[in-house]
């Protein structure tokens, strides 16, 4: 559900713009976190709801956007950039590495529901490459030992 | 041969916060153009330095802002820090390390161009630097360098910070006005522009962030100051991208026109491993990629990237050693501008898909012998018949590898393998 915090912030949100539609973002990914990291049909209801739009027109900006998962997913999302900066400097070894040790395709959740892997374009780490973001943090020069050690401290 | 003028604050501690931003003398140029009372004046010096888009398509500055409709208001000011071309990383480093300085620049632009709300539109992914900025913003209200009645000078101005949400499209931008009015990021028609008609269809001028952050140096030191650095049509300081194999890979200032070798050799500390260089991509990703040796006899500056076949971009320049495949490179930026284009245009929407689908199979040693006919026929149909520049992004890659390195194209198809993997 949607928090009363949320709707509120929602609210002051739509008063901030000179549209009230710009709210429509940061709506979006207020609600993700409310649902658990990722939108589903009920959540997009909501939004609608509370935004004055028709869930449609919100359904369709969610799946534009790649930072909105229409999935469940793990209690960790871990997005591996394998674009070229990365990739020069091993980022696809790295992401089979992560894959095997996961147990997972990128793309898949791991069987204990602790996390998801993702595959994803550049993310302007390129002078620390390869990079890996869990969450909401960078994890930059990374090495096998380096993935070891983060996945470990995750709960 | 590096300036320290735009990273002067960075590896300053607590550099992200107020106290030290105004003890490192931040918010002097808001100071000095509340003080004058001429937002003309603000305007022309920018004009009068030169100063060029940062963004990537380098457009002086100052004349975007002449572009605005005599008296028509509200107009707004966007700073587009959506920063996601591949190879780039340098507003991150502004913005996580000196917020403030972007800010005084949205500040003082914003009053030049008489706007009295202004945005910020920041990739998703950067959240560090969202809060840095969120942080600064909220600093700046409570001293009274954002909000109304700006130190007394009767100035009004609002910022908002807004998180986009991973779409490399809403860097162009139209792309980012219509994400910003909470629509898919699809690209709008020009004309009409954004200054005379943007967001929500008022004038609209929409800057990198890096190009509001030379603003308040330019306002505080004259333009005669920031050309001594440059050439007449490329002056000033610019930042550098560097990655790939290099020693030292990081975000480097130096003056327009320093020689390319100076930075990867001098600054960078030169090849990684010291393997030898192949290739140069000195603009991101939808820039052409140059031989190095062809590259290290060239300058950092408009002109001069232009001159050897490239361009300089976002100043994102990406070192490619002899080691690497090529062929996998370019399939792997292919799969990138397939999976960013946003669907609206066929010829980008289709092309990139077919591109990404040709190049695969040539990398996986399937390639037949009239692929690169083929990829450069698809290529001469997307680009200039796109309706945005993200399909004429897309072509970059592919057209100049072919054209430069076609050889290890033509191994791939002839011996179905890699030249470089042996």
């Amino acid at each position: 559900m949607l928090t009363d915090k949320s709707k509120e912030e929602i609210r002051r949100i739509r008063g901030e713009y000179p549209d009230p539609d710009s709210a429509l973002l940061p709506a979006l990914y207020l609600a993700q976190k409310d649902y658990g990291g990722w939108l589903p049909e009920e959540a997009i209801d909501a939004v609608a709801e509370i935004m004055e739009l028709a869930p449609a027109r919100v359904g369709a900006m969610a799946s534009f956007y790649t930072l909105f998962q229409r999935q469940p997913v793990g209690r960790h999302v871990i997005y591996v950039c394998t674009n070229v900066a990365c990739s020069l400097l091993g980022a696809e070894h790295l992401l089979e590495y992560l894959g095997h040790k996961l147990g997972v395709e990128p793309g898949e959740t791991s069987a204990d529901g602790r996390f998801t892997l993702v595959e994803v374009e550049c993310l302007g780490s390129c002078g620390t490459a390869p990079m890996m973001q869990v969450d909401e943090h960078y994890f930059e020069n990374l090495t096998e030992e380096k993935i070891d050690r983060i996945l470990a401290e995750l709960a | 041969m590096q300036t320290n003028v735009l990273l002067r604050n960075v590896g300053v501690a607590d550099s992200y916060q107020i106290e030290t931003y105004v003890q490192q003398g931040g918010y002097q140029a808001l100071a000095k153009v509340l003080e004058e009372g001429q937002p003309s004046k603000v305007k022309e010096v920018v004009l009068n330095s030169g100063l060029r888009g940062r963004g990537g398509a380098g457009f002086p500055t100052g004349r975007k802002w002449m572009f605005l409709p005599k008296g028509v208001y509200p107009r707004y000011l966007v700073c587009n820090a959506d920063e996601g071309e591949p190879g780039t990383f340098k507003d991150r480093v502004l913005m996580e390390h000196d917020p403030h300085g972007v800010i005084e620049g949205i500040i003082v632009s914003s009053y030049a161009c008489e706007v009295e709300h202004a945005f910020i539109y920041i990739r998703g992914e950067y959240n560090l630097g969202y809060q840095r900025l969120r942080n600064a913003i909220d600093q700046a209200y409570a001293a009274g360098f954002l909000g109304k009645n700006i130190r007394g000078s009767g100035y009004d101005l609002e910022l908002s910070l807004i998180q986009g949400a991973g779409a490399y499209i809403c860097g162009e931008e139209t792309a980012l006005l219509s994400s910003l009015e909470g629509k898919r990021g699809h690209p709008k028609l020009k004309p009409p522009f954004p200054a005379a008609q943007g967001l929500y269809r008022k004038p609209t001028i929409i800057n990198n962030v890096e190009t509001l952050f030379n603003v308040p140096f330019i306002v505080l030191n004259g333009s005669d100051w920031y050309r001594q650095w440059g050439t007449e049509l490329s002056p000033g300081i610019k930042l550098f991208s560097v990655s790939g194999h290099v020693e030292r890979p990081g975000v480097y200032e130096v003056p327009l026109s320093t020689p390319i070798r100076d930075l990867v050799y001098d600054i960078c500390g030169g090849p990684k491993d010291g393997v030898p260089l192949k290739a140069i991509i000195p603009g991101g990703s939808s820039t052409r990629m140059v031989r190095a040796d062809v590259a290290m006899e060239a300058r950092l500056d408009y002109e001069a990237l232009c001159d050897v076949g490239s361009d300089l971009g976002s100043g994102a320049v990406i070192v490619v050693n002899e080691k690497t495949c090529l062929v996998r490179l370019v399939a792997r930026l292919a799969g990138f501008y397939r999976h960013e284009s946003c669907g609206k245009c066929i010829p980008c929407r289709e092309g990139t898909d077919w591109m990404y689908k040709i190049l695969q199979r040539i990398e996986r040693g399937e390639g037949r012998a009239e692929d690169l006919p083929l990829l450069l026929d698809i290529c001469n149909n997307i680009a200039g018949k796109s309706f945005c520049p993200l399909g004429d992004a897309a072509v970059q890659p592919v057209r100049s590898s072919i054209e430069r390195f076609g050889e290890e194209y033509e191994f791939h198809i002839r011996e179905k393998r890699c030249m470089v993997d042996g």
